[in-house]
């Protein structure tokens, strides 16, 4: 199980980009913790979610 | 007023330890609209030293509703605009400026200072920015904002810390394309927990 935005999901083995894309994140306006530390982009395609990983999921919205 | 005593008033509000701190603290603002227009007075307020000032864009009518300008200013580039504001506040206060759009290509105009405050209205260049400090700056503090649309509840405007230098305030949710607007007070909201963010690192205080 790996626990995203404080969920716990059965998503193990599936990549960052992956769980992204599957539930309608726009990646273009996201940034993402992964177990303490941000996820640099271009590691979402070959980062694989483990089980007990914790994530959170900022997406940006609009407005200054 | 002459920069002793400019320095004088600081130091007995702050201390002079802290103040030293702010007179020390190199800070960028990207973005001078309702964000980064209040970020920056309330930073010069403070006596931050030196301020980088980034923003493509002019003065217009319609910002006058939440921007910290004034008809006067209409026309004028809001980099220009905003120094002569601070300069009015805070007139020993370092004001660096660049008029142009920050992109992933140019982000080195920020590589000279300790924290970058985002202060875009648009989604996906909050992110640019928010992903491009972390990973080509990760020694820097950024403080970043993503919800303060519509005429929601002040009180559900907040900061949280992500990784070890990433701070975003608002309410993660109000997205000025749904809400239609956005109103000065819950805009300010937003940027005062910004700047106290801002202040709240250069003090040494990292949690939030």
């Amino acid at each position: 199980m790996v626990k995203i935005n404080g969920e716990e999901l059965n998503v193990t083995g599936k990549t960052a980009e992956q769980f992204l894309l599957e539930n309608g994140y726009d990646i273009k306006r996201v940034a993402v913790e992964l177990n303490g530390d941000i996820l640099p982009k271009v590691q979402y395609e070959c980062t694989i979610l483990q089980d007990g990983d914790s994530v959170e999921i900022v997406s940006f919205v609009g407005g200054g | 007023m002459t920069e002793a005593e400019w320095l004088k008033a600081l130091e007995q509000r702050h201390g002079a330890e802290l103040q030293q701190n702010f007179s020390s603290a190199f800070v960028a603002v990207c973005g001078l609209g309702g964000l980064g227009s209040n970020v920056a007075i309330s930073l010069a307020r403070a006596g931050v030293g030196t301020l980088l000032l980034i923003d493509f864009d002019r003065v217009d009518i319609s910002n006058l509703h939440r921007q910290q300008y004034r008809v006067s200013q209409l026309g004028m580039y809001k980099t220009e605009a905003m120094k002569q504001t601070l300069s009015e506040i805070s007139p020993y206060c370092n004001i660096i400026t660049h008029t142009v759009k920050l992109t992933e290509e140019n982000l080195s105009l920020i590589a000279d200072c300790g924290i970058v405050c985002e202060c875009f209205d648009n989604a996906e260049c909050k992110a640019m920015l928010v992903n491009g400090v972390t990973e080509g700056y990760p020694e820097k503090y950024i403080v970043a904002a993503s919800g303060m649309s519509g005429l929601h509840t002040g009180n559900s405007i907040t900061t949280k810390k992500f990784g070890k230098r990433l701070y975003i305030c608002g309410d993660g949710m109000s997205d000025v394309n749904d809400d239609g607007t956005l109103f000065a007070p819950r805009v300010m909201l937003c940027a005062a927990h910004q700047a106290n963010t801002v202040l709240r690192i250069i003090a040494g205080k990292s949690e939030v």
